[in-house]
């Protein structure tokens, strides 16, 4: 893991409060899903963000734009420079030995299911895609998804695009049968997810982090292992290990 | 900018090694006065990634207490405009765990003298937990944790009342021959008495502050931030609490004072030893800045140079004359 400084090659708005940054520098992911963590400035604790794709030289976040860091964040221009923690934690298996896996995504976390995606397709997987939004003008990735040559399916709270409800009720209504998912979204849809599939996956877990290396023990969840920290044996980890209350 | 393990730039590091940072620390020699400050840290080996641990005067090592508990619901922590609070709630293994793994973990990263910070919610098991670590290899001196509350005293914190203090430090000298610091905790109504109280029962040193009570609301919510509500107030907003209790504490009381609260710098630490301590350790900053403590150590002779300070030793105190 390293702390470097990372050039901004691009942050654009891409759907409604979400937007897109590239850095260049050096790059050392090796699992879709990892995160980064951002010192932002003038904030004291730096935001961890997931990373949704990354080549040889450069990475990209999407972030949604929440609070004042993140605010901070989009008003920031091409040229100027982030000091930044990167590769954090433990993402996502695309070895996990899924023939046909299903990536779910709610809201922003949607992101890093591209880079798994891509990691997928790589080892000849191919997955589909589900994606839910709170509404069409949230939506995102959609494009970019179905570049890769996916079946992308679309579920929006308000029925305003794809299909009305949830990544579920999206995923029965189009008869999808997969043998794993890979899951990234609001509590509520991992844990619908993880109750209601009857088959094995992985959810990538999100928390207010202080350190995002493992020193803090902030982000600590229970899991049938024992305490983990969502910063570093998470945050995906498999349905099996997961307690939900 | 490259900060990849220390390992990579071996020659560097050695240069840290400077006789002018040496202190004494109750009879513990340390190489610098910089400690990395329990609950920051982990056991030390989490933060081998970032740099050679040895360059560290000591580690201050995760407060551990008798039993494994998981600690608080999440979320945990809250910013604040320069500082951060925490609700951890004292996750930790146990000490039976920490004996088995995470010290030889931590003693195969760093080779130099560990504070074992121990936590209690009754005197037995502040008792139980420091027999058990007495005689750990590498264990050089024990940091009591008096901020957790007494279940057998209507659940208020240990460090709030001369009394319970006196009673704790009693308890513990009677089970470890190891150097005793007392870490108090800064909500109190008069930090010296309570310092007096530890002192007079046996206390071989003090470590002041610990973190100061707040809270965060999230005014969309508008409920609490953090979900134990209350939390631990640390970083850079609490400095200048902590440099004046310890220029009040070690005005009152003759054993030395681990100053912390706040620092993240060469020049804190140099203004903290002013006031009064022999030693400084440094929470927060390190979950910011994970080479916060090595950067700090670097910065030390500059610093040293521009101020004119010869040696680290001769600097404790000096602010408050004669």
């Amino acid at each position: 893991m390293m702390q470097n400084i990372y050039k901004i090659l691009e942050n654009r708005e891409i759907a409604s409060g979400t937007m897109s940054m590239r850095l260049e520098g050096e790059v050392d992911f090796y699992r879709p899903g990892q995160f980064v963590n951002i010192a932002v400035p003038g904030f004291t604790l730096r935001r961890p963000i997931s990373v949704c794709d990354w080549d040889d030289r450069s990475f990209t976040i999407v972030y949604a734009v929440v609070g004042d860091g993140t605010e901070r964040m989009s008003r920031m221009l091409p040229g100027e420079s982030l000091d930044i923690l990167a590769p954090l934690g433990t993402g996502f298996d695309p070895d996990a030995g899924a023939e046909r896996p299903v990536l779910l995504g709610g809201g922003v976390g949607c992101p890093p299911l591209y880079g798994l995606a891509r990691r997928l397709l790589e080892r000849g997987v191919r997955p589909t895609v589900v994606l839910g939004f709170n509404s069409a003008e949230k939506m995102m990735l959609l494009d970019e998804f179905r570049a890769l040559g996916l079946d992308v399916y679309v579920a929006t709270l308000d029925g305003s695009y794809g299909t009305k409800g949830f990544v579920t009720d999206a995923m029965r209504l189009n008869g999808l049968d997969p043998d794993y998912f890979y899951a990234c979204g609001p509590t509520p849809m991992l844990r619908a997810v993880c109750l209601g599939l009857g088959i094995p996956g992985e959810v990538s877990l999100e928390a207010r982090m202080g350190c995002g290396f493992g020193a803090c023990v902030c982000c600590s969840v229970e899991t049938v292992g024992g305490s983990k920290r969502i910063c570093m044996e998470g945050p995906a980890f498999r349905k099996e290990e997961l307690i939900w209350k | 900018m490259e900060m990849t393990n220390g390992n990579s730039c071996p020659g560097e590091d050695m240069n840290l090694a400077d006789p002018r940072l040496e202190v004494d620390l109750g009879g513990v020699r340390l190489k610098n006065p910089v400690i990395p400050a329990s609950g920051c840290f982990g056991y030390g080996y989490v933060m081998s990634r970032f740099y050679d641990l040895d360059v560290l005067g000591a580690i201050s090592f995760k407060g551990t207490t008798l039993h494994p508990r998981f600690g608080n619901p999440l979320p945990r922590v809250a910013e604040c405009a320069s500082g951060m609070l925490n609700s951890v709630g004292l996750q930790n293994p146990g000490i039976d765990a920490v004996l088995e793994k995470e010290l030889p973990m931590m003693r195969s990263s760093f080779h130099g003298p560990i504070i074992a910070n121990i936590s209690g919610f009754s005197l037995d098991e502040y008792r139980e937990c420091c027999r058990r670590i007495d005689g750990a290899p590498g264990v050089e001196i024990i940091e009591l944790n008096v901020s957790c509350p007494n279940v057998h005293g209507g659940g208020m914190s240990f460090g709030t009342s001369c009394e319970s203090v006196a009673e704790v430090v009693r308890a513990v000298k009677e089970v470890t021959s190891l150097p005793l610091f007392v870490k108090l905790s800064p909500n109190v109504t008069d930090i010296v008495s309570i310092a007096r109280a530890a002192e007079d029962a046996g206390a071989d040193g003090l470590c002041l502050i610990n973190t100061l009570l707040g809270m965060r609301i999230d005014l969309r919510t508008r409920r609490p931030i953090m979900a134990n509500g209350m939390g631990g107030f640390s970083g850079r907003d609490i400095f200048p609490v902590a440099v004046r209790m310890i220029w009040q504490v070690s005005r009152a009381c003759s054993v030395p004072v681990i100053g912390c609260g706040g620092v993240a710098s060469a020049e804190d630490v140099l203004e903290m030893m002013m006031a009064g301590a022999k030693a400084v350790e440094v929470g927060t900053a390190n979950l910011i800045n994970p080479t916060a403590c090595r950067d700090i150590i670097r910065n030390l002779p500059a610093a040293m140079d521009r101020y004119g300070i010869e040696n680290l030793k001769e600097l404790t105190s000096s602010a408050q004359g004669n």
